[in-house]
């Protein structure tokens, strides 16, 4: 049961993340890569019909927390009070600037809306690589005592650590720029003409800027958890996910080669699903480790809920599931054209 | 200052009304565009196609809305009301993680389809992306009236080891009578405020002398819905739901109704101040009796006052309890009385003449916003002082790690947000509404042709 709801939820996140990220990536790049009025239009089409149904996969991890880890929900949200405000604010704030942005004509209305939503889709993917961060070094729980957590520390690699520390911003720059890539990746599936052209060009330079920055933050984690690894060397059910990783990086690149935009995308979405699940597999059973003492850590059989309730929820949770893949599949299907930017 | 249990709730109380300004619109409008579409697709009926039209853009725009300001409603229940998390988790968190699986998936894949597919899609399956919008914010609605239930009168539930709630018996959870009888009072409430906007854009057009033939689809479609679902609200589901409170919170009754002595024979007070202190009704205007008739049904029941009840088990703020209920119920019998002056004239085919009636059905549409506002307070003032009806206090069930600065900050900021929400949401309706029906369509994001077409906005 424990394992089930563990995977359930890392299946939630790493979808939200494959799914919501491109949205953050192409938000962002849209500062950037957009050229004029029309591209930038285009940039926002190219997720309009996706948005909104990507971020209910956030609502769906929020959904497994507290039916499956009430006590998980109560020790760590209150914990990262503020990190989770900042959160909920940037993503009103993206979703009302998509919305708004083209209702009205004028290039002033359209230009600060654009920074909003660039802004915030930004900030959005760098805070959930932090968050990821956190969950991987983990944090000062005792038993016992309510945890609380400082915004952010001095940087130091030494000493406290923070919510965001030098480690968690690492790992949230890696997020940034992985997700940047995947943005742009979705961004040349969707678009056509320059800003295609451009998109491109961003894709590769920004994997491999992804893929310098993953070293970094490899070693970073081999010195903060060692037997992370090893953990993973360990477990056979982690070679699928390294395999997916692997595999998306190949059909990436051949796809890049070969101007596949699509494959090119999925390449990138099977690297994070992979990167993800082995992460899922190294960490399980701890939720939330605790950086004081291993007992204090929260595992997935300790904040586990009440076996009656979880088993109703097996009964209608896979159907559920089974229906967003659909509806996922359906919005790809209706909007995989091009949108075009230039006359 | 120093309770952050204040603060906690303050915050909540906040954006939780705010955030349910705009999902009354959404579940009431769709129940409208259901009915236009339906109308013009098997009858042909033009004008209401061009309303579907015209108000399928306003709940785009309002839908938006909703779902920013109903994410962070979610991630308060951690961050905010950590205790009470872990306490009810175990069973609230079954209908909240239903929400987002069933009802939120499906509103997400089928709006887009909705606001932006009616050419693409075809009359026929247009219709039905609007019938699964639709379906998709009543189900919405229901697990959340559901989980509210639950907490209002606790049902199918057992304890675990440390005294938790967990989930018993989830037939029992999911139809509680409880939230049965609060689902339709509350959805057909979110049908009124919907009936009455509409109708209030068509009496602008009317005086207006502009789109009348839309001014008067809009004036039909909503005098008619609005009154029958206006007389739903109060009967039979306002007077079960009474009944219901009457006969599980009998302390929130006599809070409600600003009963402090027990009796027979309890009057109905329509108008007066609640002295707690003094602990009598002054300046009171009543009708004798009529209370225990709508509570019980006979004159002869005892209607219990707050003095049965030890002071502990009081709802904490009577006097605002007291209002909220007051202004709820009566706002909304002054809606039946509009309403039905409204058809009555429209019957006579008099109504485009008649001024002041319009000029009071424009101006009258906040007012179901209060009622509703006013009816929720009612509903969570009165559960007050707990969290959990009869198990879990309010005050146990906060984040005991934030402090009370933290969750002001976050009460400032949520503050600025929303103001700034507000006026964009009032002048991208406002300038729908300028528009009008058969306006051209609003620049769209999602549509390759439009975005095309439009590439020269800039200069345009």
């Amino acid at each position: 049961m424990a394992e089930g709801w563990f995977a359930a939820l890392a299946l939630t996140l790493t979808t939200f993340v494959v799914l919501d990220g491109f949205d953050f990536g192409v938000g962002a790049l849209s500062l950037v890569l957009a050229k004029n009025d029309a591209e930038r239009r285009a940039a926002i089409a190219a997720i309009g019909p996706f948005w909104d149904g990507n971020e209910v996969w956030l609502i769906a991890s929020g959904g497994v927390l507290f039916l499956a880890f009430p006590s998980l929900l109560a020790t760590a949200f209150p914990a990262f009070y503020l990190a989770f405000f900042l959160v909920l604010w940037c993503l009103a704030l993206r979703g009302i600037a998509i919305e708004v942005r083209s209702h009205v004509q004028s290039p002033l209305w359209r230009s600060f809306w654009d920074v909003v939503f660039g802004g915030s889709s930004g900030v959005l993917a760098l805070l959930f690589g932090v968050a990821l961060g956190n969950v991987v070094r983990g944090v000062p729980l005792e038993p016992g005592i309510p945890l609380t957590l400082a915004f952010f520390t001095n940087f130091s690699p030494f000493g406290q650590v923070g919510l965001l520390d030098y480690y968690t911003v690492s790992v949230g720059l890696f997020a940034l720029v992985a997700l940047l890539a995947h943005g742009a990746a979705f961004l040349a599936f969707r678009t056509d003409g320059e800003l295609r052209a451009r998109a491109r060009r961003a894709e590769r330079r920004l994997w491999l800027a992804g893929a310098v920055l993953f070293a970094l933050v490899s070693a970073e984690t081999a010195v903060i958890r060692p037997e992370l690894f090893a953990t993973l060397a360990a477990r056979p059910v982690a070679w699928p996910f390294a395999a997916l990783a692997v595999g998306g990086v190949v059909m990436g690149a051949r796809a890049h080669r070969r101007e596949a935009d699509h494959l090119v995308f999925v390449g990138g979405a099977l690297l994070l699903a992979g990167l993800l699940g082995a992460t899922a597999v190294g960490l399980y059973p701890t939720l939330l480790r605790s950086t004081l003492s291993p007992s204090a850590s929260i595992t997935a059989p300790s904040a586990l809920s009440a076996p009656y309730g979880l088993s109703v929820a097996i009964a209608w949770w896979p159907i559920a599931v089974a229906l967003a893949a659909l509806y996922v599949a359906f919005t790809f299907s209706a909007n995989r054209e091009k949108i075009r930017s230039s006359d | 200052m120093d309770d952050p249990s204040v603060w906690h709730r303050l915050q909540f109380a906040f954006t939780i009304v705010y955030h349910y300004l705009f999902p009354q619109l959404t579940m009431g409008l769709a129940l409208h565009l259901v009915l236009w579409k339906w109308r013009a697709y098997r009858h042909g009926d033009t004008a209401s196609a061009e309303a579907a039209r015209f108000w399928a853009r306003i709940f785009g725009i309002n839908f938006a809305f909703g779902v920013v300001t109903g994410v962070p409603m979610e991630f308060q229940f951690g961050t905010n009301w950590a205790r009470f998390s872990d306490y009810a988790g175990g069973v609230v968190g079954q209908t909240l993680a239903l929400e987002g699986m069933f009802a939120f998936f499906l509103e997400s894949a089928l709006i887009a389809g909705l606001v932006w597919g009616e050419k693409r899609l075809g009359p026929k399956r247009h219709f039905w992306v609007t019938v699964g919008v639709f379906a998709g914010s009543w189900l919405s609605g229901y697990f959340i009236v559901t989980t509210n239930a639950f907490m209002q009168h606790p049902q199918g539930h057992a304890f675990d080891e440390r005294g938790r709630l967990v989930l018993a018996d989830i037939a029992t959870y999911l139809f509680n009578p409880w939230a049965l009888v609060q689902y339709a009072h509350t959805m057909l409430a979110a049908v009124v405020t919907a009936s009455f906007v509409v109708a209030a854009v068509g009496a602008l057009y009317a005086l207006q002398g502009q789109h009348l033939r839309a001014a008067e689809r809009f004036l039909k479609s909503g005098a008619r819905v609005g009154l029958v679902a206006a007389l739903l609200v109060a009967f039979p589901t306002g007077d079960r739901q009474a009944k219901l409170v009457a006969e599980h919170q009998p302390v929130t009754l006599a809070a409600m109704e600003g009963r402090f002595e027990s009796g027979s024979h309890a009057p109905l007070t329509f108008i007066g101040q609640p002295n707690v202190r003094e602990r009598r009704i002054d300046n009171a205007i009543h009708a004798p009796a009529v209370l225990s008739i709508l509570a019980y049904g006979t004159p002869q029941r005892s209607v219990l006052g707050l003095d049965a009840f030890p002071r502990d088990q009081w709802p904490t703020n009577i006097e605002l309890l007291y209002y909220s209920f007051h202004v709820m119920a009566g706002l909304g019998t002054l809606f039946i009385a509009l309403l039905a002056l409204v058809n009555l004239a429209l019957f006579r085919g008099t109504l485009l003449a008649k001024k002041p009636l319009l000029w009071c059905l424009m101006l009258a549409f906040p007012f179901p916003y209060i009622a509703t506002t006013a009816g929720w307070m009612t509903a969570e003032l009165g559960r007050q002082p707990w969290l959990v009806y009869g198990l879990f206090r309010t005050a146990q069930g906060t984040s005991d790690s934030v402090s009370s600065g933290n969750v002001l900050f976050t009460l400032i900021g949520f503050t600025g947000l929303y103001f700034v929400l507000g006026i964009l949401f009032v002048f991208l309706v406002g300038r729908e509404v300028a528009h009008g029906p058969g306006a051209p369509p609003p620049e769209l994001y999602g549509d390759p042709a439009v975005a095309h077409a439009d590439a020269g906005g800039e200069h345009g």
